[in-house]
């Protein structure tokens, strides 16, 4: 494309009416041409203008649920650092990164948040919405919190586990993706790692692939944590040899 | 028609805004409230004129003001005014949400998409916005028709030029000019200064 084709493209850059790459072409080209950076900032105020007479009265509760939303999200740095491409943090713990943790919360709110499933057999609907939502919350104070750390595990079957554990909060999130169900009759069960005697941190929700668990209990003194196939209802202490395990970062 | 006439929210309610994004990107969720106060209507609008779809536009709206907040501390006000920023951000990911939806067959046929152009029946109480619309109508009315129809489409249905392009009948050179030169007809009638 000549540079005088570039420069016609200023309206429809405005109205978000090129393809991707011919956007990044465009922004190029505007990288170092005044004259279009000027002209395109001009016409999407323009475009703007279009939109704010298209306004239209929101719902009421639309309100509450994106005032609360954002205070689970972190905001980005004002540097404008792009983030890297990958989440996994394997067999390195690290502070989990912002992005990461948006990420994980966007996930617990498109997937549903559990605790540990029996403690969500609520008898209301409204009950149970209710516990739902105190429950997204207290996943999402775990992995908002400042001093949330991250490792995440590979599953048999391309499934992957992360745990989330914030000292300060003194407990602990598993986010898990793509988890195959377990045998029929059997249930995922959660342990804590006291210095090699497990503690039940609950179960987990046999009907879902995806899920964020906020674990039963607190952290306490545990160095790890560690999921197994125990018989439906659990069992008091760990009958199979561990699925995965995820050792606490320092 | 040159005279810049601004009614409504241009631009006194402007310095406000922009105060308050900088309180938001410090973090203040009591000026995000603000903030949320002042554009969810435009904000909806905008994703509503596009994808037409209640459920849909809602929660686009949302995820666009959770995007404001989230990337308010990225807000250069020497690159433009707030409200642009955040109509432009909310405009795109309507778009976006079209384009990724994009098998809806009703857009390849011109009438049903200039059919649903503009929705400015919408009712809304509030009279700024009223006030805002009939200037935008006003000026939408000086274009001319191509000019008109191809900077609806693009805007209000969240079409390509290609499509515009396609769905008008026209060169795609030509369209390229008619979204420029109808939109800087639309700046000079509005007065529109960046």
């Amino acid at each position: 494309m000549t540079t005088t084709d570039l420069h016609r493209l200023t309206g429809a850059y405005a109205l978000h009416a090129l393809s991707d790459e011919e956007r990044e072409e465009f922004e190029l080209h505007c990288a170092g041409c005044e004259a279009c950076a000027q002209e395109s900032a001009e016409l999407s105020a323009t475009a703007a203008r279009l939109g704010l007479a298209a306004s239209t009265r929101a719902r009421p509760a639309m309100r509450e649920q994106v005032l609360r939303r954002i205070t689970t999200v972190r905001q980005e740095a004002p540097s404008g650092v792009a983030p890297p491409s990958s989440v996994r943090t394997r067999g390195r713990a690290r502070l989990l990164p912002r992005w990461a943790l948006a990420a994980c919360l966007a996930a617990a709110a498109a997937l549903g948040a559990t605790t540990v499933w029996q403690h969500q057999r609520a008898e209301t609907a409204t009950e149970q919405a209710r516990q739902a939502e105190q429950t997204t919350d207290r996943i999402a104070a775990v992995l908002a919190a400042p001093d949330a750390r991250a490792r995440t595990a590979k599953l048999s079957g391309g499934a992957t586990g992360t745990v989330v554990v914030s000292a300060s909060r003194n407990r602990a999130v598993l986010v898990v993706s793509a988890m195959a169900r377990p045998p029929h009759g059997r249930v995922y069960q959660l342990w804590f790692d006291d210095g090699g005697a497990m503690r039940s941190a609950g179960l987990m929700d046999p009907g879902r692939s995806d899920q964020a668990v906020l674990l039963r209990g607190a952290v306490g003194a545990a160095s790890g944590v560690g999921i197994t196939v125990e018989p439906d209802g659990g069992s008091q202490q760990p009958t199979s040899a561990p699925l995965a395990l995820w050792e606490f970062p320092a | 028609m040159k005279e810049a006439v601004y009614i409504g929210r241009n631009p006194s309610a402007e310095p406000d805004l922009q105060e308050l994004l900088a309180r938001v990107a410090l973090g203040d969720e009591q000026a995000f409230a603000s903030v949320y106060d002042t554009v969810v209507s435009s904000v909806l609008g905008v994703v509503r004129a596009v994808l037409r779809d209640e459920a849909q536009s809602e929660e686009v709206a949302q995820e666009v003001l959770v995007e404001v907040w989230r990337t308010a501390p990225r807000f250069r006000s020497d690159r433009g005014t707030a409200i642009n920023w955040i109509l432009t951000l909310a405009h795109r990911r309507a778009v976006d949400r079209v384009r990724s939806a994009e098998a809806a067959a009703a857009r390849d046929h011109k009438a049903a998409l200039l059919d649903r152009t503009p929705e400015y029946d919408h009712v809304t109480e509030q009279v700024e916005a009223r006030l805002e619309r009939e200037q935008v109508r006003r000026c939408l009315r000086t274009l001319t028709e191509i000019q008109r129809q191809a900077v609806t489409l693009a805007y209000y249905r969240g079409l390509t030029y290609p499509q515009v392009a396609d769905a008008l009948k026209l060169p795609l050179g030509t369209v390229k000019t008619r979204l420029r030169d109808g939109l800087i007809r639309l700046r000079d009638c509005l007065g529109v200064t960046a």
